[in-house]
C-alpha cells in the first residue's frame, strides 16, 4: 500500500501499445497538459494539507513556540537546535520520559505485529479451502475492523474495569483464577490490556490481506506439494508462504506504521491520560504538547518520530528487496 | 487436497475461539444498552435483569448526542465526498497517462499515509488560530477546518483505491468511447466512471467510516458546538456517574450504519483495500 509496490497501473503500457487502435498514443501526445489539469486540484490540496503544514511543523521545531506565542507565531524567537537538545536530554526528566515512551512503543509494535500476523495468518489458512459457515466467519472476522474504534475501544474500557467490568467478573467470580481484583486500566497491566485491543482491532486487517493474498496462488502447486507427500504444515511452509511474499513485505510495513503511530487506542482507552506503563509516542507528543502548551519541542519530538519512521521504513524497503531479487 | 482430522478440529477449535473474540465486545455492547442503570453499577451481568429501552432515549439527553451526530455527519459527509471527487481526476491522469511527474505524484501521496497525524497536528493548529486572529477567518473550532484537516488522511488513500479500481476498468472502453466521437473527458464520464461505481461507492464508504471514527483532530481541533461522537461520546464518563448503558447504546447506535455499510459493500471494499499488497 505503500511505496513498496510497482506505480499502480503499472504494465499499462504494454497493453496500449499492442493495441487495434494505433491512433492512441498520438492523441495522448496532443493533449499532454491533460493529466496536469486532472492532476491539479489534488495537487493544490496536497500542498496546503500537507507539504506546507510539513514544512511549517519543521519550521516550528526551531522556534521558542510557548503558550505566549502560539497567537502570534511571527512574534516567537527562533532557538537553533535548542528544542532539540531539549527533548534529547536523556538524563533529565522530560528527555527520560520521552525515552521510555519511545521504548514503551517499540515493544508494543513488535508485541501487536507478532500477535496479529500470527492470528491472520492461522486463521486465513483455516478458512483457506472453502467449508460449510466458512462466508459467516469471515463476515464475523471484518467486524472488529468496520466498527468506528472509539465505539469499540470504550466498550473494552467498560470490559476491562475493576469493579463491573467482564473480564474481572470472569476471572475471579466465574473462574475463581485470580483472588484479587486487577486494574486493568492503570499500572502495569494496561500495557498488556492495551495490546490486546489492538490485537482485537487490527488482526482482521491482516486476514484480509493474506485471504486476498491467499486466493491468488494456484492450485497447481497445491497439488503438486500433495503428489510429493507435503502434508497441510508443510504445503503452508513451500507453498503458502513463499506465494505470500510480497504481500507480506507490503503488511508488514503497513501494520508496523499504523501501530507505531497508534493514538485513537489509547486515547479513547484511557480517556485522555495514558499511564506511564503505556505511553505511546503519539500520545506522549500530544500530552506533552497540549499540556505544557510548548509546540517548539512538541514539533521537534514530531519531526524525530517521522525521521526514525523514514528511516526504518528505507531500511525495510532496501533489505527486503535485495532479499527479493537475490532469490 | 484431503484435509487430515487435526486440521478440521484445530478448524474448529481455533475459529470459534477467533469468533468469540471477534464477537465479545459486541455482545457486550448490545447486552449493556438493554441493561437498567442499576445493572452496570454493581457486578457485571452477562444478561440484561430486565430488558429495557430506556438507555436508548436517555442518551440524548445527558449530553448533546444529537448535536454530536449532526456533526460528525455533516463533516464526514463532505469530507468523504470532496476527496472521492477530486481523488477521482486525479487517480484517471495516474491510471490513463503516462506523464513526466506521475511517479512523483504517486510516491508523494503514497508516503504522507505513513506520516505520523501528530506532525500535522500541530502546525494546522497554529495555522488555523493565526488565521484566524490575523484575518479573521475562523477555521479554528470550526466545521470547514475539520473538514480541511479530513482531508489530509481521506485524500491520499482514496486517490490510492481510486487508481486501484480505474486499472481494472478495461481499455477497451475508453476506445470504444473513442471510436464513439468521445473526447478523454467524454470517456470518462460517460463510460469509465458508470463502470467503477462500484468501486467509487466502495471508496466513498471507507473515507466516512474513517472521517467518523477520526478522534485526533477533533479533539482538538473542535469546540463544544462543533464536537464530533468521537469525542463527545467521553462526555458520559466525566458526569458524577458514569452511564454505562447509555454509552453502550450511543455506540451501537452511532456504529449500526458505518457497519452495515461496511458489510454490505464488503467484496468492494476487500478488493479495495487488499489491491495494494496483492498487486
Amino acid at each position: 500500500m505503500i511505496t513498496a509496490n510497482p506505480a499502480p497501473g503499472a504494465g499499462t503500457e504494454a497493453r496500449t501499445g499492442s493495441s487495434p487502435v494505433r491512433a492512441v498514443p498520438r492523441r495522448r501526445k496532443k493533449r499532454q497538459w491533460l493529466p496536469y489539469l486532472l492532476l491539479l486540484p489534488v495537487v493544490v490540496a496536497e500542498l496546503l494539507i500537507h507539504i506546507v503544514p510539513m514544512l511549517i511543523g519543521v519550521g516550528m521545531s526551531f522556534l521558542g513556540l510557548t503558550q505566549f506565542f502560539i497567537r502570534n507565531w511571527t512574534k516567537a524567537p527562533g532557538v537553533g537546535l535548542d528544542n532539540y537538545r531539549f527533548v534529547l536530554q536523556f538524563d533529565e526528566a522530560s528527555g527520560k520520559a520521552l525515552l521510555h515512551s519511545f521504548w514503551t512503543t517499540v515493544q508494543f509494535t513488535v508485541i501487536v505485529l507478532a500477535l496479529s500476523w500470527a492470528l491472520a495468518m492461522a486463521a486465513a489458512v483455516w478458512t483457506q479451502h472453502a467449508f460449510r459457515g466458512r462466508g459467516l466467519v469471515r463476515t464475523i472476522f471484518l467486524i472488529p475492523y468496520a466498527l468506528p474504534v472509539f465505539a469499540s475501544v470504550i466498550t473494552w474500557s467498560f470490559m476491562l474495569q475493576r469493579d463491573n467490568g467482564m473480564v474481572n467478573h470472569v476471572l475471579v467470580d466465574q473462574l475463581g483464577l485470580l483472588d484479587e481484583r486487577p486494574f486493568w486500566l492503570i499500572g502495569d497491566h494496561s500495557f498488556w490490556a492495551l495490546i490486546v485491543v489492538e490485537v482485537w482491532r487490527l488482526w482482521p486487517f491482516a486476514f484480509l490481506a493474506l485471504t486476498a493474498g491467499m486466493s491468488s496462488i494456484p492450485a497447481e502447486q497445491y497439488e503438486a506439494a500433495a503428489i510429493d507427500g507435503a502434508g497441510v504444515l508443510r504445503s503452508v511452509r513451500w507453498v503458502t508462504l513463499p506465494n505470500l511474499r510480497s504481500v507480506n513485505q507490503v503488511l508488514l510495513l503497513v501494520l508496523f506504521l499504523w501501530t507505531f503511530n497508534e493514538f485513537t487506542v489509547p486515547y479513547t482507552f484511557f480517556g485522555r491520560s495514558a499511564p506511564e506503563q503505556a505511553d505511546l509516542i503519539s500520545m506522549h507528543i500530544y500530552q506533552n504538547s497540549f499540556v505544557t502548551w510548548n509546540f517548539g519541542t512538541g514539533s521537534a519530538m514530531s519531526v524525530l518520530l517521522l525521521l526514525f519512521l523514514l528511516a526504518v521504513t528505507a531500511v525495510y524497503l532496501l533489505l527486503t528487496n535485495r532479499k527479493s531479487s537475490d532469490a | 487436497m484431503r484435509e487430515p482430522a487435526w486440521f478440521v478440529w484445530s478448524r474448529r477449535i481455533g475459529l470459534t475461539l477467533l469468533c468469540l473474540f471477534a464477537l465479545l465486545p459486541v455482545w457486550v455492547m448490545v447486552t449493556t444498552s438493554l441493561k437498567p442503570l442499576g445493572d452496570v453499577q454493581g457486578e457485571f451481568r452477562w444478561f440484561p435483569s430486565t430488558v429495557t429501552l430506556d438507555a436508548f432515549v436517555e442518551m440524548w439527553r445527558t449530553i448533546p448526542l444529537g448535536r454530536y451526530f449532526l456533526n460528525s455527519l455533516v463533516v464526514s459527509v463532505i469530507a468523504s465526498v470532496a476527496s472521492v471527487v477530486l481523488a477521482l481526476l486525479a487517480a484517471y491522469a495516474v491510471s490513463r497517462y503516462r506523464f513526466r511527474g506521475r511517479q512523483l505524484f504517486s510516491v508523494t501521496v503514497l508516503s504522507t499515509q505513513m506520516f505520523p497525524g501528530i506532525l500535522f497536528l500541530l502546525p494546522l493548529f497554529v495555522i488555523f488560530v493565526n488565521l484566524g486572529q490575523t484575518l479573521g477567518i475562523d477555521l479554528y473550532g470550526s466545521r470547514p477546518g475539520l473538514i480541511i484537516t479530513y482531508l489530509t488522511f481521506t485524500l491520499p488513500f482514496s486517490v490510492w483505491m481510486l487508481v486501484g479500481y480505474l486499472d481494472s476498468v478495461p481499455r477497451e472502453l475508453d476506445e470504444a468511447a473513442a471510436v464513439d466521437g468521445n473526447g478523454p473527458m467524454g470517456a470518462f464520464f460517460r463510460v469509465v466512471i458508470p463502470a467503477a461505481v462500484p468501486g467509487i461507492v466502495a471508496v466513498l464508504i471507507y473515507a466516512f467510516m474513517t472521517a467518523w471514527g477520526e478522534v485526533l483532530f477533533a479533539s482538538v481541533l473542535t469546540d463544544e458546538s462543533t464536537r464530533t461522537l468521537a469525542v463527545g461520546l467521553q462526555g458520559y464518563a466525566t458526569q458524577n456517574n458514569v452511564y454505562w448503558n447509555q454509552i453502550m447504546a450511543a455506540s451501537l447506535t452511532v456504529s449500526a450504519p458505518v457497519v452495515v455499510g461496511f458489510l454490505l459493500l464488503q467484496r468492494y471494499l476487500v478488493a479495495g483495500l487488499t489491491a495494494g499488497s496483492v498487486k
